[in-house]
C-alpha cells in the first residue's frame, strides 16, 4: 500500500478461498480508502461489492473449485476506486440472471451479489465471457 | 475462524430463541454456513419455532447471510413458527430494502420491540 494518500494505491492479488487472503486484502483496500477519505458509507459499499464480486468468482465462477483462484486489482485514488474481479470459471451471461426482487423471487436464497454491486458501484460490467468483472465507484463531491 | 467455536449466542425468553451474533461481519462463507448450520439445528429441534435474531453490534453482511436469513424464514414458516429481526444498523438495512427483502422479514427497530406479541402467547 502506499503511504501517501496524494497518490493512487494499485495493486492485485489472486486470491483462494478460505485461505484469510479476502480479509487481508479487504483491510488493506479499506485502509487505502480511509487514507484517501472515503466515508464511511463509501467503505461499507465498495467492501460489500468487493466481496459479493470475489464470492461469486469463488462460487458461480469457479464452481468451488478450491483448485482455481480469483483474481482481484485495484486502482484507488481521491475520486475513483476501480476494480477488477476475475474468475477461472467458463463465464455467464449477466443479462438472464433473474431479477430477485420481484416477489415470486423473494424466497429464493441466492442470486442477490449481482444487484448489490450494480446498486452500490457507480458502474459495473462484464467483460469476454462474462468471467471478468471491472466495477468502479466514484467517490461523491462534498456539499 | 476456529470451526469449534459458535458464531452466535443464544438465550431462551419465554419459548422466544433470541439469536445474536458473535462477529462484526457476517461476509466469511465458512463462518455464514456455520452460522446457518447452527440456526437450522434449532429451528428443527422446536415444535414451533419462534425466533428472534438481533443484529446488534453488526457492521457488514453479506448476501450469503441474506440468503441463510430466507432460508431460516421458510424453515421456521413451515413450522407453524416464525422469525423476526431487529437492531440492524442503518447501513444494513439499506441492504434490506435495495432486495426488498424488507417486504419478507419482520424487522423491528429493537429487540424488545419485535418482542411485543411475539411467541406463544
Amino acid at each position: 500500500m502506499s503511504p501517501s494518500p496524494d497518490a493512487a494505491d494499485e495493486g492485485s492479488s489472486h486470491l483462494r478461498e478460505e485461505s484469510g487472503e479476502i480479509e487481508r486484502v479487504q483491510a488493506g483496500i479499506a485502509q487505502a480508502l480511509l487514507e484517501r477519505h472515503y466515508s464511511q458509507a463509501s467503505i461499507f459499499a465498495i467492501r460489500l461489492s468487493i466481496e459479493e464480486a470475489i464470492m461469486n468468482g469463488f462460487q458461480h465462477g469457479n464452481r468451488a473449485d478450491p483448485n482455481k483462484r480469483v483474481e482481484v486489482r485495484w486502482f484507488i485514488d481521491r475520486t475513483i476506486a476501480r476494480f477488477h474481479v476475475i474468475d477461472e470459471g467458463e463465464g455467464f451471461d449477466p443479462t438472464v440472471v433473474p431479477d430477485p426482487t420481484l416477489d415470486e423471487n423473494l424466497e429464493i436464497p441466492s442470486g442477490r451479489g449481482l444487484m448489490l454491486i450494480r446498486a452500490y458501484m457507480s458502474e459495473a460490467r462484464y467483460h469476454g465471457l462474462g468471467n471478468h468483472l471491472e466495477m468502479s465507484f466514484r467517490k461523491p463531491v462534498s456539499p | 475462524m476456529n470451526p469449534g467455536t459458535s458464531r452466535i449466542r443464544v438465550t431462551d425468553l419465554d419459548g422466544v430463541m433470541r439469536v445474536e451474533f458473535v462477529d462484526r461481519d457476517i461476509l466469511d462463507e465458512a463462518a455464514i454456513r456455520q452460522i446457518s448450520s447452527e440456526l437450522v439445528r434449532r429451528i428443527d429441534a422446536a415444535s414451533a419455532p419462534f425466533m428472534l435474531i438481533s443484529f446488534r453490534g453488526v457492521e457488514h453482511l453479506s448476501s450469503a447471510a441474506l440468503g441463510t436469513l430466507i432460508t431460516v424464514n421458510s424453515l421456521a414458516k413451515k413450522r407453524g413458527g416464525q422469525l423476526r429481526l431487529s437492531d440492524i444498523k442503518p447501513s444494513i438495512l439499506e441492504v434490506f430494502v435495495i432486495t426488498k427483502l424488507n417486504k419478507l422479514f419482520h424487522i423491528s427497530d429493537t429487540a424488545e420491540r419485535a418482542l411485543e406479541g411475539f411467541g406463544r402467547t
